[in-house]
């Protein structure tokens, strides 16, 4: 990064430190946080829409549906998070490699599973044996995605529920009354006037996330988690730049950023409730009527 | 092989007691079970250790955090904050470094007279290390949830307590401790499951599982991998977690039944068996 970081064995003290902490290895390390940061605001929309799938659902007036609602937010509480994580991405891909065998190659006679192995026509391997790095790297961080908007819908789906019947019930006759279908009640009355009900719930959803994040490394995304194992190693004078075990410091890091991070949430939703509960009729929107300007 | 005898080969696997190979081919649903369910044995062995010795220092915990002097407070406080608000992946592996960064030869200590070698190689290993960070851990959690029901202990109680004469130890013991359990029990009962839970990842994070002898879930991944077929070990090892969790709800049930056998029939609440999301 710097001039002086050509010969890396003649420098000492500060400037070994600048050089090192701005090797190749280290700027992906420090983009491992944005990728981490930018996994869980793409895993916040999906985990949401399988909760309000999972919320509307355990609502539904066709039983069968009803069911699958209600099991889905009840699953997760009985069973490790970290086994669906593990179970998740494995099954979805093979369900979809299955699927896609079953399209591409209907006259393959021989069984899928042989024995311990798992034996799919070459065209519907996912993603193709021929397709480059990058595109399995994409596949993967996919799955991870999913197994966690999995794990998370479900508690959403929870939060979402409860919230749907904290709604006042008056307020849902009153709209029958006015002769709204079901759907505009939905649409118009209950999902408007639920948020104020799931906040609370969804901002620990929110907390909880964050700290499932470093599980991703579990899911053989090149995450944070990896990388502070990666350069925390001891290396040998075989390296530009050799010191000692370092782990223990990389990983105060990891710990330090995620402090970090849960204080920032903490402030930030916060101050959501509190923009949210101005003019309601609750204890917390009184408090606000009654301070002093 | 007879079933049976799978599990008399294999229900004391994960502590080290029966057949040394795992099985390498042909697996049959009867090992599966079985496996599982011996590695169960160190989730409850974790899950139990923890919260027996996590529910003095959660009391502890919440105690300072509403003690009134800053020099108890704080450091109660930023207990709580470092453990609740950083991932337990990561202070496994935190803690993990850290025990293995002791000398390997062990610690002199010089105690005057005598001179002792205290061995720390015992800390780097999971039954130890995992033990020390999960317990905590939850006396993070615990302290939180037990600092919340010390805040709401109703004022009546404890000027009742005042008037009829109690004072220190004696009104804590026998007024606010058991309001401020009552109180915090269906909070706490998440909270234990929450902790059985977490203790599936013990063996994912850098502790190593040595000679093969891990928990529930090392073995369910472990047939997994051996097999590529996910569909049966992990739905075997979810029966075993929903069969616990159904176990700690009825126990903790129980204590919340004699915490709050002095109220009125129509004031008791049982304990809802539903989610709260307190992580």
């Amino acid at each position: 990064m710097f001039d002086y970081c050509a010969n890396p064995d003649t420098l000492e003290g500060l400037r070994w430190f600048s050089c090192y902490l701005t090797t190749a290895k280290h700027m992906m390390f420090y983009e491992s946080f944005l990728v981490v940061i930018g996994l869980m605001l793409i895993t916040v929309p999906c985990a949401m829409a399988f909760g309000f799938g999972g919320a509307l659902a355990a609502r539904s007036h066709v039983t069968p549906l009803r069911w699958i609602g209600k099991g889905y937010a009840a699953m997760v509480r009985g069973v490790p998070d970290i086994a669906f994580f593990l179970f998740v991405p494995l099954a979805l891909d093979q369900g979809l490699e299955w699927m896609r065998h079953k399209v591409k190659c209907p006259d393959w006679d021989q069984p899928i599973r042989q024995g311990n192995d798992f034996v799919v026509c070459a065209q519907a391997k996912l993603p193709l044996g021929s397709a480059p790095q990058w595109q399995h790297e994409t596949y993967g961080i996919i799955l991870a995605v999913a197994a966690f908007a999995f794990v998370f819908g479900a508690f959403a789906a929870h939060v979402l529920s409860g919230a749907m019947n904290a709604v006042p019930k008056a307020q849902l006759e009153t709209a029958e009354a006015y002769g709204m279908t079901k759907g505009q009640i939905t649409r118009r009355i209950l999902i408007p006037q639920m948020w104020v009900y799931a906040l609370p719930g969804l901002s620990n959803l929110w907390m909880v996330l964050i700290k499932a994040t470093p599980l991703l490394f579990l899911l053989g995304v090149q995450d944070i988690v990896y990388w502070a194992r990666e350069l925390g190693g001891s290396k040998t004078s075989a390296y530009a730049y050799p010191h000692p075990d370092w782990r223990l410091y990389y990983f105060l890091a990891l710990l330090v950023f995620y402090l970090g991070l849960t204080k920032v949430s903490e402030i930030g939703l916060a101050r959501l409730n509190r923009r949210l509960s101005r003019g309601q009729a609750t204890l917390a929107g009184e408090e606000q009527r009654k301070a002093p300007a | 092989m007879s079933c049976a005898q799978t599990i008399h080969d294999y229900a004391l696997r994960s502590i080290g007691i029966g057949e040394r190979l795992l099985p390498r081919s042909d697996f049959t649903l009867c090992q599966q079970f079985t496996l599982i369910g011996s590695g169960l044995i160190w989730n409850i062995y974790f899950a139990v250790c923890a919260l027996a010795l996590g529910f003095f220092l959660s009391t502890g915990v919440a105690l300072a955090r509403s003690a009134p002097s800053p020099f108890v407070r704080k450091p109660a406080e930023w207990f709580i904050f470092v453990f609740r608000g950083s991932p337990l992946f990561i202070q496994f592996f935190l803690f993990y470094e850290a025990l293995t960064l002791l000398p390997k030869a062990g610690i002199d200590l010089n105690l005057g007279i005598v001179e002792i070698n205290m061995a720390t190689r015992w800390l780097t290993r999971a039954w130890a290390g995992a033990l020390i960070v999960l317990f905590l851990n939850t006396s993070a959690y615990g302290g939180e949830i037990f600092y919340g029901a010390l805040r709401s202990v109703p004022k009546g109680d404890l000027e009742a307590a005042d008037a009829y004469g109690f004072s220190g130890w004696k009104k804590f013991r026998k007024i606010t401790w058991p309001t401020m359990l009552r109180l915090a029990w269906p909070a706490y009962t998440n909270e234990a499951i929450f902790l059985f839970h977490a203790t599936t990842l013990v063996y994912f994070s850098s502790f190593p599982a040595w000679q093969q002898k891990g928990d529930a879930l090392y073995y369910a991944s472990y047939f997994a991998d051996k097999t590529f077929n996910p569909f049966i070990p992990y739905p075997i090892l979810a029966f075993y977690f929903m069969m616990l969790t159904l176990a700690i709800i009825g126990t903790f049930g129980l204590i919340n039944r004699r915490l709050n056998r002095h109220l009125p029939q129509s004031s008791r609440k049982g304990l809802r068996p539903r989610m709260m999301l307190v992580r």
